[in-house]
């Protein structure tokens, strides 16, 4: 990589003035260019960067210091005014209970995506077919899937007659109530997030040697054994980077719920709530300032997180 | 380490940057939108943003544009239908650029109407002429003009309440609910559907608001009264919808309901009722031409309460259409909008009132005109105040929400009593008045 770096600036040199620094000695002509040029790389990438995850989270910022509305030209600084009120409303932060569900439903997900992917990883009929059937739901758009298991949640829809094929009562309304229309949304979350997980535990644990499984059965370790000693420790910061996302993917829930229920009967989240304070009651101002805390929270549990389980190199040989 | 610093500056720099220019330029104060003195003289091309994305695909808007260059022959107009229009419009009005004529999105201020359009004249000439004026009027100016005025209702389905026996149209909530239930014993019929999934629909029920009282102050009374006190409009309108459904005559599921699945339903008598307004008369008998029943069969009556004898309906207006008071064509934008409310044709082929004063009422209203149902036109002084208090108090009248918490206590999937339901919405609306006043 280096070399052909150099090769690329070599053209540029000492003819061409390289900024300001022109009369500075010879040899720091191109050593200025080198120095330049993974940044010309990074331009385009950097640009984006700034104006479409920077510039508007430095804008959210500054908007949670105000009382905006979210079209009114006019605005007044109210200081802390928001971070107030957001902390003294302790029903703001109610919604969190339901982040509950979706922690419980992850860890389901993380087991389950860890089960399947030690035993694909194996040598097991229709492998391939099955680890498509698994990755499968996570390429369909979010909004599609909340459509579609609208009409699986229905009265009458698709998970009663399929119960009712097996003489299950069926007359049950899914999202009827908060505990069962917050379990059904956390289902809909694991069937969809799982092909994700799935899909990194399998590539972690195929990056694992051949040689140490043949090693273990020579040894006579049964499954349960190589996974124990193995898979696990070898796969554990992609096991403990999972465990990561998907903590503060329970904080910040959106999309399932927000198409499916919009928030109805008890299955409000906070990122529900927050948009619902900027875009219904537009309290642009309260809601950046809600975000700026949502933020802090998913900064604050990552951290903890690793604290508690600090990032170790592997080492398997 | 000493990256990250850098990087933490420079996020600092930004949002210094970023407070500094999100106070948005919109200074253009005060212009005026004249009607041109000659109609074949206007030139200019306009874009006018709508919400009716259905009447932009299938032509309609076109053929109006068409007819409106008869008269105006040099003025181009250009359609800009918006699927979510609240969402998107909002954000176009933080730029100059939206549109030349648009309808007044609801999360504009009044106070800001000034800033944003311009104005078609003052209060006391255009009052003489339309209805609604005063929904759009700041400072004796008047900003919009609805092309349409509607009239909230019962949509029903005349044959199944005639097979469960009910001709009359009910006088009371209790008599409404003794035919809801008539009719889940003889039919098959879903007594009242929510469209709770839905959302808005559940809006709607803000329309009783003054048909319970007759009262054409009634907004001012949500300003300056508690919505819920004991026989507001409000809270008899609330009451009966929790009734309904505590009384099991809704839907089994509301949660998974489906608007447009709903329309066919109501034309097939699988549905019998449903709260909404006249707008919807047109949707709902084009759903029985398709589903081959007979169109006639979709009926309107007004909320079961009467004063002095007599029911009362409230008019109210759609989105007001407006100049944009940046547009480079506001004498051809206006000229659209004249052409529009008065000539067009719209609010006849929607079967809905028209905003002129003295045009004849539409023939959906025309049971309403035989059996002596008042129309009322609210004052709507106090309107934006309302809607501050609204906003402010996060109870949201004129949002689902606690329409949907209403609909979850009656059938049981929330704690709690209705009478304290109604009196915390009391509180929060008293204190976020409170607020606003000090």
């Amino acid at each position: 990589m280096a070399d052909t770096t150099r090769e690329a600036a070599r053209p540029v040199p000492p003819a061409a003035p390289a900024g300001p620094k022109r009369a500075a000695p010879a040899p720091r002509g191109p050593r200025l260019s080198r120095r330049l040029t993974p940044w010309l790389f990074l331009v385009a990438p950097l640009a984006l960067l700034l104006t479409f995850t920077y510039a508007p989270i430095a804008n959210m910022i500054a908007y949670s210091f105000t009382d905006w509305d979210g079209v009114s030209p006019e605005l007044s600084y109210t200081g802390t005014g928001n971070y107030t009120e957001l902390l003294t409303r302790s029903e703001l932060f109610e919604v969190f209970l339901v982040s509950g569900y979706y922690l419980v439903a992850s860890v389901v997900q993380i087991v389950l995506a860890l089960y399947f992917a030690t035993v694909l990883s194996f040598d097991v009929r229709f492998r391939h077919f099955f680890k498509g059937v698994l990755f499968f739901p996570y390429l369909i758009n979010g909004v599609a899937i909340g459509f579609v298991f609208l009409y699986f949640f229905q009265d009458g829809g698709t998970l009663d007659s399929v119960l009712g094929l097996f003489g299950a009562d069926t007359d049950h309304a899914w999202l009827g109530t908060p505990f069962s229309a917050n379990t059904s949304l956390a289902g809909v979350s694991v069937w969809r997030y799982l092909g994700l997980n799935f899909v990194l535990f399998l590539g972690a644990i195929q990056s694992i040697p051949g040689e140490l499984y043949e090693a273990a059965e020579i040894d006579g370790a049964s499954r349960w054994h190589q996974f124990r000693h193995i898979i696990a420790p070898g796969i554990k910061p992609v096991l403990s980077l999972s465990v990561i996302l998907s903590v503060s993917g329970s904080l910040s829930v959106f999309e399932i719920p927000y198409i499916m229920t919009g928030g109805a009967t008890g299955t409000e989240t906070f990122v529900i709530q927050t948009v619902k304070l900027a875009f219904q009651f537009n309290k642009t101002g309260l809601a950046s300032a809600a975000a700026v805390v949502l933020l802090l929270i998913v900064l604050a549990v990552t951290w903890v997180q690793r604290r508690i389980v600090p990032d170790e190199k592997v080492d398997l040989v | 380490m000493n990256r990250r610093k850098a990087l933490a500056g420079s996020i600092a720099v930004l949002a210094l940057l970023a407070s500094a220019c999100t106070g948005t330029g919109g200074s253009a104060k005060g212009a005026d939108a004249k009607a041109p003195d000659d109609p074949s003289a206007v030139k200019g091309s306009i874009t006018v943003l709508t919400h009716r994305t259905d009447l932009v695909q299938d032509g309609t808007m076109e053929k109006y544009a068409a007819e409106f260059n008869r008269t105006h022959p040099g003025v181009k107009v250009e359609f800009d239908a918006l699927t979510d229009y609240e969402g998107e419009v909002k954000i176009r009005m933080n730029t100059e650029n939206y549109g030349d004529v648009l309808m007044i999105p609801a999360v504009i201020e009044k106070k800001d109407y000034p800033r944003f359009f311009a104005s078609l004249g003052s209060e006391a000439e255009r009052a003489a002429r339309y209805r609604f004026t005063d929904y759009a009027t700041v400072d004796g100016k008047v900003y919009g003009q609805s092309p349409i005025g509607v009239v909230p209702g019962f949509l029903y389905n005349k044959k199944v309440w005639s097979e469960a026996g009910v001709t009359d149209w009910p006088t009371t909530p209790a008599e409404f609910l003794d035919d809801l239930r008539a009719i889940r014993s003889k039919t098959d019929a879903v007594p009242y559907y929510t469209n709770f999934k839905d959302m808005w629909p559940l809006t709607q029920w803000t329309n009783v608001n003054g048909s319970v009282g007759c009262d054409t102050g009634a907004t001012t009374a949500l300003a300056e009264g508690d919505p819920w006190a004991e026989g507001a409009d409000l809270r008899v309108g609330d009451t009966l919808l929790h009734d309904i459904v505590r009384g099991g005559l809704a839907e089994k599921d509301p949660t998974t309901t489906n608007w447009e699945a709903s329309k066919p339903k109501l034309a097939k008598g699988e549905i019998a009722t449903m709260w909404l307004g006249s707008w919807a008369v047109v949707q709902m008998r084009a759903a029985a031409e398709q589903a081959g029943t007979d169109p006639a069969d979709i009926a309107f009556m007004p909320f079961p309460a009467r004063k002095d004898g007599a029911f009362c309906a409230v008019t109210s207006p759609d989105y007001q259409q407006a100049v944009n008071v940046h547009s480079d064509h506001k004498e051809a934008a206006r000229a659209w909008i004249d052409w529009f409310t008065d000539k067009s044709g719209y609010a006849a082929a929607n079967l809905a009132l028209s905003p002129l004063k003295d045009a004849p009422l539409p023939d959906v209203l025309k049971p309403y005109e035989e059996r002596g149902v008042k129309l009322i036109d609210l004052d709507d002084t106090k309107g934006g105040e309302v809607k501050t208090i609204d906003n402010q108090s996060e109870v949201g009248i004129y949002k689902p929400d606690y329409r949907q918490e209403l609909v979850d206590l009656a059938r049981g999937a929330r704690e709690g009593g209705l009478d304290d339901f109604f009196d915390d919405l009391g509180e929060r609306w008293a204190e976020a008045r409170d607020s606003l006043g000090s």
